[in-house]
């Protein structure tokens, strides 16, 4: 039994740097809203995982706020913003698919091996968790900095976040207030996020932060 | 304290979260505006209470010498500068950039960002610190983009993007902790309190706490303003309402370092894990030479004292990264007279920008003779801040330089290279922004003085003479920052 739970837990994390790879090259902005409610689906289904392992019931209440809101809401707000702004032709990124993809494999190597070192003492199961959040946080990251698009960023920064609550889940015995706390951080930036790119909107007709670089404080 | 119905450390929190609730369904200008000083002195009244009355160490709160000193000057400078924006908003009500839908906005966050810099300084529980100064950047955003013009949009958009990225790093860095903790404290809220961890900190695992603290210290650090992860702090600076500049300058980057020195005292205790002082020294100096320069480049008067805080903020991180009696007391010190010396110029420079409806630098000139006291306001406090003597910045940052010159004469060298290059930037922007013909608007302003010449009167006073008790306490302090 313990076997398995530690295999199910890993390929559930596993997964999620998987999903974050396929965030990675999506190019189509309704893609990239899919595959970030896959990747919830899959950090939820995660948490739940952990939930039963560790016997720690305050996890589910984790595990539905990120099937929920995240997997669901989120994804749906997100594409009725993309449609409303008649956004959703392809997505532009800095570089090119081939060179992202071969740094992000480049940053999970980095980060098994950072983590795996150094987690030697820990618990297995956290420390496992642990090297995979670290990778998709970088991954995240990464995600972030190729895409020059508002939307893009926003689901970059989420993934980011959902790989946190796999780090928290993963510590055994984290005290509730965080998990929450997590979760309603994420909820109250998504607010802010929806009245930017709202407030964005309506001065610029456009949701490119490219074209927002028009201005360069300093340099008139 | 029995007359009251609740202890100071709740009143401290408790009466900013009413004032928010309460100041964000009240209707009009000048009511709201009172009420919102009002509130800021009471918290002020609450923070000093600490001193007679120290409220026991809970499991999530606490109050100890080294962070009273932090919310005192926190809710000082939050009440002075409620009272520069009384009258900062008023004439932004009159030229209509706030909207009155937006000034009941603008009060509430103001009260709710006073209420998450209040917890961030007492919480004990490093999941509830992370929290509040989480809770401190999502209210800052908001108020930085309240103009909604198109620069304050896209000054709010970075800092929301590299703020939460920062707030990213410093909660993977904060879940590390517990879970290099998890094994010696057990599990549970324990691990994460803070006067527990640093009772049984010598027994973690060293190799994780580095990894926990790099992270940490990035993260909390691109808060602090420091370079290479510095660039949301002149944007978000320059476009927001001038009294939140203020306040971003003089106290959110003071609660930012201060989550920062928790986790040093924390590294510290631990003998095998490495020593968190020269990652701040290098931080620190990078941050000060890199500001330093970029002062000679600036044309937008607000972004120019905003890279000066990146310098502070350096020098101040450099301090507290050298470590020992001497050079922690002048981190503090330093610390205090930038809040103070910072938020006055802030409170000049906003009335400046009003009158001459403009932030260009090249657009301001003469202001002596236009308007001589905004005019030698800020005269005076770019000498503060440039540290000429005999002002208190003079003091803090001569005790800086000698301090490490006595033990490492080159990085002094580097130290001083860098406070020199900065200190030609600011008199040569003075020089113009102050003498000289007379440009712009000459109409006569509608200033609240008393902020600004308060803070510069503290700080003169302080460069003089610094009182006998508030020695000791610093003292007292920078020993238990080790």
């Amino acid at each position: 039994m313990e076997h398995l739970a530690f295999d199910v837990a890993h390929m559930l994390a596993g997964g999620m740097v998987l999903v974050s790879f396929m965030l990675l090259y999506q190019d189509r902005m309704y893609g990239l809203l899919n595959v970030f409610a896959l990747h919830a689906l899959v950090l939820s289904l995660s948490v739940a995982w952990e939930a039963l392992v560790q016997g720690a019931p305050h996890l589910y209440i984790t595990a539905a706020i990120a099937l929920i809101v995240k997997a669901i809401i989120i994804p749906l707000a997100l594409r009725r913003i993309v449609q409303r702004l008649n956004i959703h032709r392809t997505v532009e990124t800095v570089v090119g698919i081939g060179p992202t993809m071969l740094a992000g494999i480049g940053l999970v190597a980095l980060s098994m091996a950072l983590m795996l070192q150094v987690t030697a003492e820990a618990d297995a199961l956290a420390r496992q968790d642990i090297a995979f959040a670290l990778s998709v946080i970088l991954l995240g990251l990464l995600m972030m900095v190729s895409r020059r698009n508002a939307v893009g960023q926003v689901v970059g920064l989420m993934s980011i976040e959902n790989g946190l609550i796999l780090a928290a889940a993963g510590a055994k015995g984290m005290p509730l207030v965080v998990e929450i706390s997590v979760a309603f951080s994420v909820l109250v930036a998504f607010m802010v996020i929806g009245i930017f790119l709202f407030r964005i909107r309506e001065r610029f007709d456009t949701v490119d932060l490219h074209a927002l670089d028009s201005f360069r404080g300093d340099r008139q | 304290m029995t007359v009251l119905p609740f202890d100071g450390l709740s009143a401290v929190l408790a009466i900013p979260l009413i004032a928010a609730a309460v100041l964000a369904v009240l209707p009009g200008y000048r009511g709201t505006a009172l009420l919102n000083v009002l509130a800021s002195f009471l918290t002020l009244l609450a923070a000093v209470t600490l001193f007679v009355v120290r409220p026991e160490t809970g499991p999530l709160l606490l109050v100890d010498d080294l962070n009273i000193v932090f919310i005192v000057l926190n809710t000082f400078v939050g009440f002075t500068t409620s009272v520069f924006s009384a009258s900062y908003i008023a004439h932004e009500l009159e030229t209509g950039r706030l909207t009155p839908t937006h000034l009941r906005f603008y009060h509430a966050m103001y009260q709710a960002m006073m209420f998450a810099m209040n917890l961030a300084l007492v919480a004990n529980n490093i999941g509830l610190m992370w929290v509040a100064i989480e809770l401190a950047t999502l209210t800052t955003v908001l108020m930085v983009g309240i103009y909604r013009t198109h620069e304050a949009l896209e000054a709010a958009w970075k800092y929301f993007i590299l703020g939460s990225v920062g707030i990213a790093l410093a909660l993977f860095g904060t879940i590390l902790f517990y879970v290099a903790a998890q094994p010696v404290v057990g599990e549970g809220l324990d691990a994460m309190t803070w006067t527990i961890l640093i009772e049984r900190v010598a027994e973690f695992d060293p190799a994780l706490l580095n990894v926990a603290f790099v992270f940490l210290l990035l993260g909390y650090g691109t808060k602090v303003g420091l370079a290479p992860v510095h660039a949301w702090l002149p944007d978000a600076h320059a476009e927001g309402p001038t009294p939140i500049s203020a306040v971003l300058s003089g106290l959110l980057l003071n609660v930012a370092l201060y989550a920062v020195l928790r986790f040093k005292l924390l590294m510290a205790a631990n003998a095998q894990a490495i020593a968190p002082g020269p990652l701040m020294v290098t931080m620190g100096l990078t941050s000060l030479i890199f500001a330093a320069f970029m002062l000679y480049r600036r044309r937008d008067i607000k972004r120019l004292f905003a890279y000066s805080s990146i310098e502070h903020m350096g020098i101040i991180t450099f301090a507290f990264g050298m470590g020992g009696p001497l050079a922690n007391f002048a981190g503090l010190l330093h610390m205090t007279m930038h809040s103070l010396t910072k938020s006055a110029i802030f409170f000049a420079v906003g009335h400046i920008a009003q009158v001459k409806g403009t932030q260009k630098i090249a657009d301001i000139r003469g202001l002596t003779e236009t308007h001589p006291i905004l005019g030698w306001g800020l005269v005076v406090g770019v000498i503060a801040i440039a540290g000429l003597p005999p002002l208190g910045i003079f003091m803090s940052e001569f005790l800086v330089v000698s301090s490490t010159f006595a033990r490492e004469p080159l990085l002094a060298v580097l130290l001083v290279f860098g406070l020199l290059v900065a200190f030609g930037a600011l008199l040569l922007r003075l020089n113009g922004l102050a003498f000289g013909e007379p440009q712009g608007s000459i109409a006569p302003v509608e200033a609240s003085y008393v902020p600004m010449f308060a803070h510069l009167a503290l700080v003169l006073t302080a460069g003089l003479y610094l009182p006998g008790p508030l020695v000791t306490w610093f003292q007292h302090v920078a020993r238990l920052l080790g």
